[in-house]
């Protein structure tokens, strides 16, 4: 039971890292970015490359991934997405689902189209125990790491959106990018630093949950679906909603392929569903306090 | 025209350019006679020209939705299997007729489409996409979950029909199937101008450009996305029983997420918002999908994405009219 939650816990960290550069691109752009994936894809592949091929250490190949993912999307933000931004939101779904296309197709070209993994290091893996009986806990050490680096991230992201000079400019270009504009706010550098950091994070993500969600060229698609969940249930004007959702999304997905094993998936977007019906802003967006 | 036309008060010169549209031009009939022309002189392509009409056909029923109503949908796929696996079962288990079971199909893709449009008619553009999202991908866990039914991963085979009209059997190279399909597609097509073309349809489109502005004019906005959200379901099903009763098989592909992606590309790739672009994109998606499959067959999705992201980067206006590209680099 508390073996449940805390793998509900891990995996929901996982999704609210990989979610929450889609999340704040949506929220600062309006943009809808179903290419998001692809940024996860490839740190996650630079996890693998790295580690297998040049023998780096598991812990050097996290912020490795992080840089590439994060270089990518600057570069892409600069050439590719800016144009974007003004135009209506099906332009937008179709541009990025075909650079999906593209991302995925590329991928299956240059890795192979098999399901990769990597060899955790050894300190990650085996399981703590504690407890007995129906309230045993049982923490696999390489999930334990990841709520430990989730957390951190969290709690540095917030930190940095309240304290920083920069997380206030950012916060006044979501709130209204013309008046921010105004005021000599560099908007578009907001963006583009925005962006790439997104991007990052979503490499990040995707290198750490290799061992966890899995990683094959259809990873944009399959986990898609999960991070626009995120988004789209969150919210997308602070990091609690996205957090949120991600844990509960998490917590939900573990226990129903434990309990209702035959029902699969159903749960978890039947729940979707519900809630955007309830709340179609989103559980804590700032539509649905005024 | 007769029934359309203006109140006798109104000015001559307005009442003339609403109806201009939607007189059928010299180039319209000559189109559709020339394909209708098709099964006859490209006897042996039967099967593709009958997967075109069907692609077509569905496409048309995504371009009601979006490009009318512009409504973003990621799931429209689901009205496409509940058609599919509705005509399937029917003449599984049921009758064997073929227009019967056609009419079974649509009537499941436009109950569905009743029932789920409540869900569709609120909330902005990323709630939209959820939800139509959503709706497909529970259906495509229940056709998984409930194998026994719907033949779950392995498909639903052993569809067998009899013959259209009680007359002409349905043959191996799919001529039949084709005549079959185009004729459905003609009909679907002659319906869809008469309603893109009435007070409904003039109202979707103005809805789709300003939604507020139409409230405040006294519409009932959801009563009329309901309308057409229905009907645009309904060809969907129709589509998705024309291809599970022509190819006598369904499976869960029907309900893929690939297959909503596939007819938004194949109606983005002909234009959204006028008729003809579901046909053309049918067309040029299907010829586009067999050329880059006879270079590369696995990679072939890189190329459409490749083009999909120039279209909108470029432009189609632009993309199209390659001499435009120089004045405007000029002025």
């Amino acid at each position: 039971m508390l073996t449940l939650i805390f793998d509900g816990i891990a995996y929901g960290m996982l999704l609210f890292v990989l979610s929450l550069g889609l999340a704040v691109t949506m929220g600062l752009m309006n943009f809808i970015n179903l290419a998001h994936g692809a940024f996860a894809m490839l740190g996650g592949y630079v996890l693998v490359v790295l580690m297998r091929q040049q023998g780096w250490p598991f812990l050097a190949c996290l912020p490795a991934a992080f840089v590439a993912a994060a270089l990518v999307g600057a570069l892409a933000e600069r050439t590719l997405y800016r144009p974007m931004y003004k135009r209506p939101h099906l332009d937008q779904v179709l541009f990025s689902i075909g650079l999906t296309f593209m991302a995925v197709a590329a991928t299956d070209y240059f890795m192979g189209s098999q399901q990769v993994n990597v060899q955790t290091p050894g300190w990650l893996s085996g399981r703590i125990e504690l407890g007995s009986g129906d309230w045993m806990l049982g923490m696999g050490r390489y999930r334990l790491f990841i709520v430990v680096v989730c957390v951190a991230l969290a709690l540095a992201l917030q930190a940095i959106l309240a304290f920083t000079r920069f997380g206030s400019r950012l916060r006044a270009a979501v709130d209204d990018p013309r008046v921010a504009a105004g005021l000599g706010i560099p908007v578009d550098r907001v963006f583009l630093l925005t962006f790439a950091f997104g991007s990052g994070l979503a490499g990040l993500g995707g290198a750490l949950g290799v061992d966890v969600l899995g990683l094959d060229p259809s990873f944009p698609f399959k986990f898609m679906v999960y991070f626009l969940i995120v988004c789209s249930v969150g919210g997308t004007s602070s990091i609690t909603g996205p957090l949120v959702a991600a844990l509960l999304l998490g917590l939900a997905d573990v226990f129903g392929k434990y309990y209702v094993p035959k029902l699969g998936g159903f749960i978890v977007y039947g729940l979707m569903i519900a809630i955007l019906l309830w709340r179609p802003q989103g559980l804590f967006s700032a539509m649905a306090r005024k | 025209m007769k029934d359309a036309a203006a109140p006798k008060d109104a000015a001559p010169g307005a009442a003339l350019l609403l109806l201009a549209p939607t007189k059928w031009r010299p180039w319209e009939y000559a189109l559709w006679l020339l394909i209708a022309a098709t099964p006859f002189v490209f006897a042996q392509h039967g099967a593709l020209i009958n997967e075109i009409a069907i692609l077509a056909l569905f496409a048309l029923s995504l371009d009601l939705i979006l490009g009318y109503a512009g409504i973003v949908s990621l799931g429209h796929a689901a009205y496409f299997g509940v058609g599919a696996y509705g005509a399937a079962l029917f003449a599984k288990h049921v009758m064997p007729d073929p227009l019967v079971g056609l009419a079974v199909g649509t009537a499941l893709g436009a109950v569905l489409g009743l029932l789920t449009s409540p869900m569709i008619v609120r909330g902005t553009d990323l709630t939209r996409l959820m939800v139509t999202m959503g709706i497909a991908l529970v259906l495509y866990e229940l056709a998984n979950q409930f194998g026994e039914f719907t033949g779950g991963a392995d498909g639903l085979q052993g569809v067998v029909l009899g013959p259209l009209l009680g007359r002409f059997e349905f043959d191996l190279a799919g001529r039949v199937a084709s005549f079959y399909s185009l004729a459905v597609l003609f009909v679907a097509f002659v319906l869809m101008r008469r309603i893109v073309h009435s007070p409904l349809g003039l109202s979707m489109q103005a809805l789709r450009d300003n939604r507020l502005r139409l409230q405040a004019l006294g519409m009932s906005v959801n009563a009329r996305l309901t309308t057409v959200y229905t009907v645009g379901s309904a060809l969907a099903g129709s589509a998705g029983a024309l291809l599970s009763q022509t190819t006598g098989f369904a499976s869960l592909d029907v309900l893929d997420f690939h297959r909503s992606a596939d007819v938004m590309t194949t109606l983005i790739i002909g234009g959204a918002g006028w008729l003809w672009g579901g046909l053309i994109g049918a067309v040029a998606f299907k010829v586009l999908h067999d050329l880059i499959s006879s270079v590369t067959t696995q990679y072939w999705t890189f190329w459409i994405g490749l083009f999909l992201v120039l279209l909108m980067l470029v432009g189609r206006e632009r993309l199209f009219r390659p001499w435009t590209w120089v004045r405007r680099s000029a002025g």
